[in-house]
């Protein structure tokens, strides 16, 4: 990209900041600002809320959003996952009903992928959606879902045909989530956090409009947030930052953090916190350890190999190419690194590793970083099956045997599913 | 920082594959690293006319191509791919860079164009027996004569040393320590005094040799006594090098695995269907990937002349160096028996990856280099 057209975009988001950005506006009202002018969601086309720029100039306008300490689009699952989901795969109709209360942070998704026979086998999926006139009656229940118990609406894939190969009878919906159907109840983490929940539904009910993409074609449409999904989490790392400002928009802005996304909270320390690694190791005295300095040094090498080739990876999408398969490698390097870093915590705390109560290093944040990190290689599809796609599209190798030329009718299923 | 090459970039490395595959094929890497001298002098002079490779980032005015280090990178790393056996990095990398950064102007007018042409192959001499590729540990010395210089000592572990036109040797004033008092002289081959010989190594692709200097006649390169900053950032700009040749090793012999577990069949299936070998060929990948960030970003870092350059160089170096070897030695596992025998590529890569290694300190070494660097203490 050229300089001049940086320069030119940076112009113009500065100008317009300077006449519209307003910490005493509501909330809604100012993203109700930044959907209709494009500037919240830069690299969206011009028609659904965004700009149609390109990543690195969209890099620019966040830069100078940051800059001016204005307050961005609502963030988490329903912007991350399912707005880009609708952006590509909904209808006209839906994009004009859906999108804008994402951004606005008025409606909250979450993703109903997940059930208790079938995870990384999630086109096993028996959740069951059938027709009843304009709409479907949904029975079955989802597991480990994440913000299901504050969510409008929910990302859900459900089986509308039964007789055909697993993959072709999944039907993707936006279902409402407040209505007697839809029970959530909250599952508790070994972290001890609850931030997913188990989701059962009895008749619920959902529009045959809002079918997302064809019916029993969900598995195309469920492709693209997975593919979103294994990005999502460097998005949130960054989301405490730009919280600190003053006036009544920023008052909302924490209520939003600390209700919504409460459930992220944790989130960074299952990156590992690779970004603490130093400071402790200096300020507890251990970096005189040889065996420490390796074990430093070996993660910083990681986290930043794995930064750059994130960045690699992005200047190749900017050249055109849809998240593809180096996502997985990004999710395993994610795991690599979260995992060298919560040895090297532990190696450095020591003894007082083994807190978790207030005279715990650093507030308890060492303490949930050793108890939140396995989570890295288990959401957002494990490490093995990761694995499974880079061998099998990256590097070309042959598939396992595979049930999945058989009708669904016949395939072999966990017990009570 | 840039994460992409450019299509000219692209091209560059094209070309140089076509003619590294039609030049230095394995049968042609095997015959010549069964010869005393490891090189084929004809080959490596149409290289240097043909395609510059002495000179890729040697300004236009010493002869060079005026390139930076990013092409250079690139350069390094299609030769690690195809284990060229050539004076490349001796050269190219070790004795061009210390003549360009502690040479005098005359100097280097007189040494470079020769190097960029591929007429002269040079080479540096730093280590001594005790295998430290630091400057501190530089103990040759450096006596004046009433005509000149004299050098007294043993360099161990040179690059194409027993064979190199010119030998570019690092050395110190007496009795000075540390970085104080380290010189760069510059001595012919044949010289008078200097006793050079082959060192019988694991890696036959990369000839190193011991030389004995007996009072051998010297000339400085730049002022006796300031050579440390030179030599320092020429090791620095080595490790960066050595790091792009790794990858582009690392890449070649996990593609070759790769394929070989595509068609190897055991238990009426392509073992490249069994996890156990496909997730570990994922593993590699990614490992190789990691590496070639490092290799990229250090690159990037040198042709910027960036603060941070000498932390990543032995970031870079201890990435690359880990990825290499991991990858090699379970290539040779993944080939199972023919892995093992002489005739398999694989351990060529593998002699490759360990004497790499080693070549210029090893990861460990290199990672404590790193955080010393970056002041984390
Ligand atoms: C913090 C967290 C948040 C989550 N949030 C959500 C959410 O919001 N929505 C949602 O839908 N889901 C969510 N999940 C669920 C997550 O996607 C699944 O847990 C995950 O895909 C694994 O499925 P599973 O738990 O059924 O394990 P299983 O699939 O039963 O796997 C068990 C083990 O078998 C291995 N395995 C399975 N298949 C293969 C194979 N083919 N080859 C090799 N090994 C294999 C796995 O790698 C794993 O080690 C969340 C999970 C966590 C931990």
């Amino acid at each position: 990209m050229s300089q001049h057209s940086e320069e030119t975009v940076r112009a113009e988001v500065r100008a317009w900041l300077a006449e519209n950005w307003d910490p005493e506006l509501r909330l809604t009202e100012w993203r109700t600002l930044l959907a209709d002018s494009g500037w919240g969601c830069p690299t969206w086309p011009r028609e659904w809320c965004g700009r149609g720029l390109p990543e690195p100039l969209a890099e620019a306008v966040r830069e100078e959003f940051e800059r001016a300490g204005a307050v961005g689009v609502a963030q988490g699952g329903g912007t991350a996952l399912a707005a880009v989901t609708l952006l590509e795969h909904g209808s006209d109709e839906q994009k004009r009903a859906l999108l804008r209360p994402i951004l606005t942070g008025e409606h909250t998704w979450c993703q109903l992928f997940s059930e208790p026979g079938s995870g990384s086998d999630l086109a096993g999926l028996t959740t069951r959606a059938d027709r009843d006139g304009d709409e479907y009656v949904v029975n079955g229940q989802k597991v480990w879902t994440t913000s299901a118990h504050h969510a409008r609406y929910g990302m859900l894939l459900a089986r509308t045909n039964w007789d055909v190969p697993k993959h072709q009878g999944i039907t993707y919906f936006a279902i409402e989530m407040d209505q007697p159907g839809v029970e959530v109840r909250p599952l508790r983490q070994m972290n001890g956090h609850a931030s997913f929940n188990e989701v059962f539904f009895t008749d619920a009910r959902v529009a045959a409009a809002n079918v997302i993409g064809e019916v029993d074609r969900g598995w195309t449409v469920a492709l693209t947030t997975l593919a979103h999904e294994r990005r999502m989490a460097d998005g949130l790392r960054s989301l405490v930052r730009g919280a600190r400002g003053e006036g009544p928009i920023f008052d909302e802005y924490r209520r939003e953090l600390a209700s919504v996304m409460e459930p992220y909270k944790w989130y960074p320390q299952r990156a590992g916190r690779a970004d603490l690694v130093v400071k402790r190791a200096q300020e507890t005295g251990r970096l005189a350890d040889p065996a420490v300095r390796q074990a430093v040094a070996r993660v910083l090498i990681l986290a930043r190999t794995a930064e750059w080739t994130a960045k690699r990876a992005k200047a190749a999408r900017v050249l055109g190419r849809p998240p593809g398969p180096e996502g997985s490698l990004g999710k395993l390097a994610a795991s690599h690194v979260a995992r060298a870093a919560a040895d090297a915590h532990a190696l450095i705390s020591g003894a007082d590793a083994l807190l978790c109560g207030p005279d715990s290093p650093m507030d308890g944040v060492i303490a949930e970083v050793l108890v939140s990190v396995p989570a890295v290689s288990i959401a957002g599809g494990t490490d093995e099956i990761q694995r499974n796609i880079i061998g099998e599209r990256v590097l070309g190798l042959p598939k396992e045997p595979s049930d999945a030329g058989r009708p669904f009718r016949e395939v072999a299923r966990n017990v009570g599913s | 920082m840039q994460f992409g090459f450019s299509a000219e970039q692209e091209e560059f490395r094209g070309v140089l594959r076509r003619f590294l595959e039609e030049r230095s094929p394995t049968a042609e890497v095997r015959r010549l690293m069964e010869t005393p001298d490891g090189f084929d002098r004809e080959v490596w002079k149409q290289a240097c006319s043909d395609l510059g490779l002495s000179g890729i980032h040697l300004p236009e005015e010493y002869g060079g191509q005026g390139f930076g280090f990013v092409e250079l990178g690139i350069a390094l790393e299609e030769s690690g791919r195809a284990l060229l056996c050539a004076p490349f990095f001796a050269s190219a990398v070790l004795a061009a860079n210390a003549v360009l950064l502690g040479a005098t102007e005359a100097r280097r007018k007189e040494i470079l164009p020769a190097i960029a042409s591929g007429r002269t192959v040079a080479t540096l001499a730093l280590t001594e027996p005790d295998g430290r590729w630091e400057v501190p540990a530089i103990a040759l010395t450096a006596s004046p004569t009433s005509d000149g210089w004299r050098l007294d000592g043993t360099k161990s572990f040179v690059l194409d040393g027993h064979t190199a036109d010119q030998i570019v040797v690092a050395a110190r004033l007496p009795d000075t320590t540390g970085t104080d008092g380290i010189s760069l002289f510059v001595v012919p081959g044949h010289a008078a005094g200097l006793d050079r010989a082959l060192l019988p190594t694991l890696d036959a692709t990369r000839k190193l040799a011991r030389l004995v200097f007996s009072g051998v006649p010297a000339e400085p390169l730049g002022e006796p006594g300031t050579g440390a900053d030179a030599l320092e950032r020429t090791l620095d700009l080595a490790s960066i090098a050595l790091a792009s040749e790794m990858v582009g090793g690392a890449q070649k012999v996990l593609e070759q695995t790769t394929e070989y577990a595509k068609v190897r069949v055991q238990f009426g299936r392509p073992i490249g269907s069994f996890q156990a070998i496909k997730h570990r060929l994922a593993e590699l990948l990614l490992e190789v990937e990691l590496a070639k960030s490092a290799a990229y970003f250090a690159a990037e870092a040198a042709a910027a002349d960036d603060p941070e350059l000498p932390a990543l160089a032995s970031l870079a170096n201890a990435c690359c160096s880990d990825a290499y070897r991991n990858v090699a030695s379970e290539s040779i596992q993944i080939h199972g028996g023919v892995g093992f025998t002489w005739e398999n590529d694989t351990h060529l890569y593998f002699k490759r990856a360990r004497s790499s290694e080693l070549l210029l300190g090893d990861p460990a070494a290199q990672r404590e280099r790193m955080l010393a660097k970056w002041g984390i203490s």
